[in-house]
């Protein structure tokens, strides 16, 4: 008898927890798009597709669903690997691509003597940041450039360069100070 | 009484050092205005906020006080021209900025006969002026402040609400520097003038003049122009010289006793602060139509001739003001724009005078900490001891010591004023604020990569969406010209006349794409 009771009164435990549980996975799950939204965040959006995906956010869908690694995003550095690992909860990696981290951020510009206006560039572009017409001169919006270097490869004349970006004229710089240097 | 006076209980702000004034060097003796320079070099992103946008072009001749770039944004300021000339157009020069970084400045090549623009003239009836056009007057002079924030002052005024205490600060703190002294001695009516303008431009009716005890000359002066005025809305207060009591924050928890919250503004507990050079220069604005294209300057240091206070135009080269005030007679000497505490290394005398340029200081290399054996930090806590922001500059220093500029910002980095108060007390000789000054330019450029980063996802969401949209569109297009074909070809004799063309057609060419281009 008292194992009878006993028995029972697990299983109705057991049966309870299983249904709080049931339940609460369902209402608190993580959504696969909102762990999407987050890598998301945490990727510079240069929309440059180095990492085999085109833009940021496929790369993102990527990761979310396991099929991409983290250290693919070389705009995003050691410091997107960084950060994704510890949303991910994963082990930081070393980046994949060859990068100079030491390179400064770009934005292209259009020669315009050079341009033919063949719209090229502008389809090539995924942030919408040339304008241009149809045999005419087309220009880059600095403002919106993200320095992704999409538009190089389809022109046919090469007159899109790469320049540095300009610092952020009011000079807040600092650098960081080293061992021997200190503040007069 | 007025209702909104403060009351003025004597407190006294949180850490702070005394420290040695130097300032017997350049006190003292009268300002006196520096002659004509051949050249002016204007550096447009001089101030807080937007660089201004330059508005002539070269080889065009301007005159003293004609705006030469205006004013960009809501906080920014217009510059005006520093003497009658001609443009020159741009050339790069180290500017007295975080690291010596170059920057291109205006040129503007002075023709030697000093003309005034005539374009503002002086309102004489400022008194029944309305408070608005007062403001815009303020913004169009180019008028910031004076104390080292450059922060356009016609801004400041406008996001006080009316009622407002207003705060004159004479307090200054920083060894060596005089150049309020100076001027609190010599032109303290127009100081009082001008805060006179500014209680009006505020609607208030309540200003406390500040000065510390250790500049009785100029206390003195001060006393006799209020007297002169008889205008019994000023208060004077002698307040204790203690380093750094003339921070904003530290100046007002000295005279009410309250704080300002962190991440706030003075306005936001009813006061406005503003230095005594501002004072004048808002007098010289409104009541002569004089934009701001000088300003006065601490030239000193013990290495140079003849220290003392200069009426200085924005954009002389430095060098000139070394020559003024007697030469610098050691070689390797540093200069530095601002006080030993707060200052900013420049790099070489090529410099131009900015708004913010209250002192050039000229230190021999041994009054410099650069040399000093720094050791790992003991956590003593000394620096939290002095901090006057009630900060703990340890903690915040390793956070920032291995890039955890987040965990810095939670322990306040924002709030540091920079005042460098822990770098004298700390025994392990750490540069922190220097630490500081990079954490927190990291942290501004890390927000302003996040802002970049979503606008551009916001536009290659948008674009995908316009390509998704489009491409939708020429199937929908497609599927209803298919529609309407194969109903025609149900019908009869149509149908077969149709089905004829169609097998003409694909016999005759490989056919054209329809295909248009988008772009």
């Amino acid at each position: 008898m008292e194992g009878i009771t006993a028995i029972l009164a697990l299983g109705i435990l057991a049966a309870l927890l299983g249904l709080v549980l049931g339940l609460a996975a369902r209402s608190i799950r993580v959504e696969s798009d909102k762990v999407e939204e987050q890598i998301d965040a945490l990727l510079p959006q240069t929309q440059c597709a180095q990492c085999g995906y085109p833009g940021c956010r496929p790369y993102a869908k990527a990761i979310a669903e396991g099929e991409a690694d983290i250290n693919l995003c070389a705009p995003g550095g050691d410091a997107a690997i960084r950060a994704l690992a510890d949303l991910l909860g994963r082990e930081v990696k070393p980046m994949a691509h060859d990068v100079d981290p030491e390179e400064s951020a770009v934005v292209a510009v259009v020669d315009e003597p050079r341009c033919i206006g063949c719209t090229l560039c502008i389809q090539a572009c995924p942030v919408d940041a040339i304008v241009g017409a149809p045999r005419q001169m087309h220009t880059v919006i600095a403002a919106e450039c993200t320095g992704c270097k999409l538009c190089l490869p389809p022109c046919p004349v090469d007159c899109i360069d790469l320049a540095p970006l300009p610092p952020a004229d009011n000079g807040s710089a600092w650098a960081r100070p080293d061992a021997r240097t200190a503040t007069a | 009484m007025n209702p909104t006076r403060i009351a003025v209980t004597p407190g006294r702000f949180h850490g702070g050092l005394k420290l040695d004034g130097h300032r017997k060097l350049a006190s003292g003796k009268p300002i006196t205005p520096l002659p004509l320079s051949e050249r002016y070099f204007l550096w447009l992103a001089q101030h807080y906020g937007d660089a201004a946008l330059p508005c002539v072009s070269v080889g065009e001749r301007v005159l003293r006080g004609q705006v030469v770039a205006l004013q960009e944004g809501q906080r920014g300021t217009p510059i005006h021209a520093p003497t009658s000339g001609i443009v020159r157009g741009f050339q790069d020069l180290p500017a007295p900025a975080a690291d010596s970084s170059s920057a291109s400045m205006l040129v503007i090549e002075s023709d030697g006969e000093d003309r005034a623009c005539t374009d503002l003239s002086g309102l004489a009836e400022w008194d029944c002026a309305a408070p608005e056009t007062l403001v815009e007057r303020i913004a169009q002079s180019g008028i910031v402040g004076l104390g080292g924030a450059v922060f356009a002052t016609a801004a400041k005024i406008a996001r006080a609400e009316a009622g407002v205490t207003l705060i004159l600060n004479g307090a200054e703190c920083e060894p060596y520097i005089s150049c309020d002294d100076g001027l609190m001695r010599e032109r303290a009516n127009s100081i009082i003038g001008g805060a006179q303008i500014l209680l009006r431009a505020l609607g208030s009716s309540d200003c406390i003049i500040a000065i510390e005890r250790d500049k009785p000359e100029a206390i003195a002066a001060m006393e006799v122009a209020l007297r002169d005025a008889g205008d019994e809305r000023f208060r004077l207060e002698r307040i204790f010289s203690l380093y750094p009591a003339g921070g904003e924050r530290q100046l007002i928890e000295t005279l009410t006793g309250r704080q300002v919250p962190r991440g706030g503004l003075p306005q936001d507990i009813g006061l406005v602060c503003i230095n005594v050079g501002t004072a004048a220069a808002i007098r010289h604005a409104v009541c002569e139509g004089r934009p701001l294209t000088s300003r006065v300057t601490t030239v000193t240091g013990p290495v140079l001739g003849a220290p003392g206070n200069f009426d200085v135009r924005i954009g002389t080269p430095v060098r000139e003001l070394i020559a003024a005030a007697g030469g610098c007679n050691d070689p390797k000497a540093r200069l530095i724009m601002g006080g030993p505490m707060m200052g900013i290394p420049l790099r070489d005398d090529r410099v131009p005078v900015i708004k913010a340029m209250n002192c050039l200081l000229a230190l021999p290399e041994s009054a410099l900490a650069d040399g000093r054996d720094q050791r790992p930090c003991i956590r003593c806590g000394e620096c939290a001891e002095v901090c006057p922001a009630r900060l703990l500059p340890q903690q915040m220093y390793w956070e920032l010591r291995d890039e955890r500029f987040e965990p810095a910002r939670k322990f306040g980095l924002d709030a540091c004023i920079e005042c460098g108060c822990c770098d004298v007390v700390c025994p392990s000789h750490l540069p922190l604020t220097r630490y500081f000054r990079w954490g927190k330019g990291q942290l501004h450029r890390q927000t302003v990569e996040r802002e970049r980063a979503e606008h551009a996802r916001q536009r290659f969401e948008a674009r995908n969406a316009r390509i998704g949209q489009q491409k939708a569109q020429r199937e929908a297009r497609l599927a209803a010209k298919r529609e309407a074909l194969e109903k025609a070809r149900s019908d009869g004799n149509r149908g077969a006349a149709i089905d004829e063309i169609i097998a003409r057609k694909k016999s005759s060419t490989a056919g054209n794409d329809d295909s248009g281009q988008t772009g």
